[in-house]
């Protein structure tokens, strides 16, 4: 585990347009705010997505990400502010004048259509000559490899192949722009897994930017090339998957993304090298952190850590900093690894998580046993907010 | 098979057989008698009491006679001709006037929709006779609609539409509305409205994608619509009667008047059976197109 701190640049290759100051952002939110009524679904948000981009928004249900995909695709107008496409206001804009299309959550395909005809919907609609619209169904068909069942009704076809002809729809216009609306929701896990992958490919191959709404964290991990994490109407943090899990600016997104222990203390000590103590229980050896801002002495913070940044083993671990002791009170077996749930004298319950590369049998780790945890001083973040 | 099954298939079997086969074969015997002036106006009868041979008389003096006379005299086939054109021309004007009220009911606040439901049937509490009675008043000469429009300005003279075509298909369209409104209405209800936004995203406006997705989406509704229309139009007796003009032509009214007027059971009965016939041939037509088209789809 390296610093989390600092941004690592990974050579010129990586896709990072956000970093660059000069790149031109194919969508602009700039201090949108959307009200129904007197509830506002989305308040005073701003924010650039870059072409090419996997831009995924990710929250729970309430928390404004479909209104600002439906903003995008032009099916709400907001009440302040405006939204940019390629520079140009795209507010008054109707859906069908603008680049974007979008994959519905229900898929919304056309019953009464056959998968082809349902590709080319939206061809049709542009009045292209028939050669040119059969070639572009037939590249798409290809794309989601659906050409055995062009023929098919909706209906006649599997919910994974719907979901492949929805998405060839969408893409058949070739939009500057695709929004999917939790497009994986309806599938089950395995399916899910496996088309998370072939989106990306799908993503990669077009060049098409794509906005994702979903509330599936693995899945925006997965997919995304930068997360959204929303909460009431608000951006908390838009960042990389890594650095959304590693360095969460806030408790809300560290509890949001993934299992994490969250430990409340008040700051104090500040070492040279910038980490700080947090003392947060009486009788307990201060913890030591790398905060994630500025936390004065005496700040009321709470330390987050994952569980699979915390080592558990039955001797004391070396090292002086970050190592308490406790009894495992439960364990949840997860098959490819373990989450110990560790009691400390104090009654504060830290999670562990162990990696299962050994046989059960060969594991040594029990219910009652009493045990060392222990963690490296980088491996957690402070939060103040 | 189970006897629970069996039992249960039988009901409705057995329900057609007594409200339907044995009517329909009690009167298609009335078409085959003659005649006569008799209580039952007609002959023969069947005596079972004179064993087989009387039944052998029975079934000899039975034949299709009265069938030969529908197509001797004109009366017959021009009040079918003519019942047909009135059952479709109403048909249409009735989809006209129910479809833009069942889409306007099904685009209403959910709130409203159970207040519009019962507007639509509100009618029918009320005695059909008495709201054909009341088109009369309406209608007439003298009535509500010539007055109002004569008080307008809109005309000078008032118009003739009380004993007219035009007043039956008033009396048809008002009737049998709530028939084309609510089976409409049922299928626009349950209409996916993100299929209409899947229209417009993908390039359609509003009024392209109103013809491309909800009419065809809407079909079943308007075919089962029509259907309840056209079926009681088509042997309709009591607006004719009561709204049309003696050049109002409808089978229904010849099939009263052979019946109570003349008296001629029999050559009633045959026109009843012919009538059925003609109901039942666009059904089946219609049943058979249902099954093929659900057959391609599995």
């Amino acid at each position: 585990m390296s610093d989390p701190a600092p941004a690592t640049g990974t050579g010129p290759s990586e896709f990072a347009p956000w970093k660059d100051p000069d790149a031109q952002p194919l969508i602009q939110f700039r201090n949108v705010t959307k009200r129904f009524g007197d509830f506002t679904a989305i308040d005073d948000l701003t924010v650039d997505i870059y072409a090419r981009e996997f831009f995924a928004l990710l929250g729970p249900s309430g928390c404004g990400k479909t209104t600002l995909m439906r903003m995008l695709g032009g099916f709400e107008t907001p009440t302040e502010g405006t939204i940019l496409l390629d520079g140009q206001d795209i507010g008054p804009v109707p859906p069908n004048r603008r680049a974007v299309n979008m994959m519905f959550q229900s898929y919304a395909l056309f019953p009464h259509l056959t998968v082809r005809e349902n590709i080319a919907f939206g061809l049709k609609r542009d009045k292209l000559p028939k050669d040119r619209i059969d070639a572009r169904v037939e590249e798409m068909l290809r794309l989601v490899q659906l050409q055995k069942f062009a023929s098919r009704k909706p209906h006649q076809i599997s919910g994974g192949q719907r979901q492949r002809v929805a998405l060839a729809r969408s893409l058949a216009k070739a939009p500057k722009l695709l929004l999917l609306d939790e497009p994986l929701g309806a599938l089950d896990k395995k399916l899910r897994t496996e088309t998370q992958f072939e989106l990306m490919e799908i993503q990669e191959k077009t060049g098409t930017t794509f906005v994702i709404v979903t509330h599936d964290q693995e899945e925006a991990m997965t997919v995304a090339s930068r997360i959204a994490v929303m909460d009431h109407g608000r951006m908390v943090q838009v960042d990389t998957p890594d650095r959304i899990y590693e360095t969460p600016n806030t408790t809300y997104v560290a509890d949001f993304i993934g299992d994490v222990n969250l430990i409340e203390g008040n700051a104090a000590a500040h070492h040279e090298d910038g980490k700080v103590e947090i003392h947060w229980r009486e009788g307990e050896p201060p913890i030591v952190g790398t905060p994630m801002g500025e936390v004065p002495d005496g700040t009321r913070c709470t330390f987050a850590i994952r569980p699979e940044k915390v080592a558990i083993s039955k001797d004391h671990p070396e090292g002086s900093s970050n190592i308490v002791h406790g009894k495992v009170l439960d364990i949840a077996y997860l098959g490819n690894m373990s989450t110990y749930h560790v009691e400390l004298p104090t009654g504060v319950i830290i999670k562990a998580q162990l990696a299962n590369n050994r046989r059960i049998a060969r594991r040594n780790i029990t219910w009652e046993d009493e045990v060392w945890l222990s963690w490296t001083e980088t491996a957690g973040v402070v939060l103040t907010g | 098979m189970n006897p629970r099954r069996t039992f249960l298939i039988l009901i409705p079997y057995l329900w057609l057989l007594a409200l339907f086969l044995v009517p329909f074969g009690i009167v298609f015997k009335i078409s085959l008698s003659d005649t006569a002036l008799a209580i039952p106006p007609y002959l023969p009868t069947l005596d079972l009491s004179t064993g087989w041979a009387g039944f052998r008389e029975f079934l000899s003096e039975l034949d299709f006679e009265n069938y030969v006379w529908l197509t001797e005299d004109d009366l017959y086939w021009k009040a079918y001709l003519s019942s047909l054109q009135i059952a479709v021309f109403s048909t249409v004007l009735t989809l006209l006037v129910g479809f833009p009220i069942a889409y306007g009911m099904a685009n209403a606040p959910d709130q409203w929709r159970p207040t519009l439901m019962m507007l639509v049937i509100l009618p029918f509490w009320t005695s059909f006779l008495i709201r054909v009675y009341a088109w009369m008043g309406i209608l007439s000469t003298e009535g509500f609609l010539n007055q109002f429009l004569l008080w307008t300005g809109i005309i000078a003279e008032p118009l003739t539409i009380l004993n007219t075509n035009t007043a039956v298909y008033i009396g048809i369209v008002y009737t049998y509305l709530p028939f084309m409104i609510l089976p409409i209405y049922a299928t626009l209800e349950k209409l996916d409205a993100s299929l209409l936004e899947a229209a417009e995203d993908l390039g359609c406006s509003r009024t392209s994608a109103f013809w491309l997705v909800t009419i065809p989406l809407s079909r079943p509704g308007v075919i089962a619509g029509c259907f309840l229309v056209f079926i009681p139009a088509l042997g309709e007796f009591v607006i004719p009667s009561l709204l049309g003009g003696s050049g109002t032509l409808m089978i229904g009214k010849v099939l009263w008047e052979e019946f109570f007027s003349n008296r001629d059971w029999p050559v009633a009965s045959a026109v009843a059976v012919v009538l059925l016939l003609l109901l039942i041939v666009p059904i089946i037509l219609f049943q058979k197109h249902q099954e093929k088209q659900q057959e391609a789809e599995q």
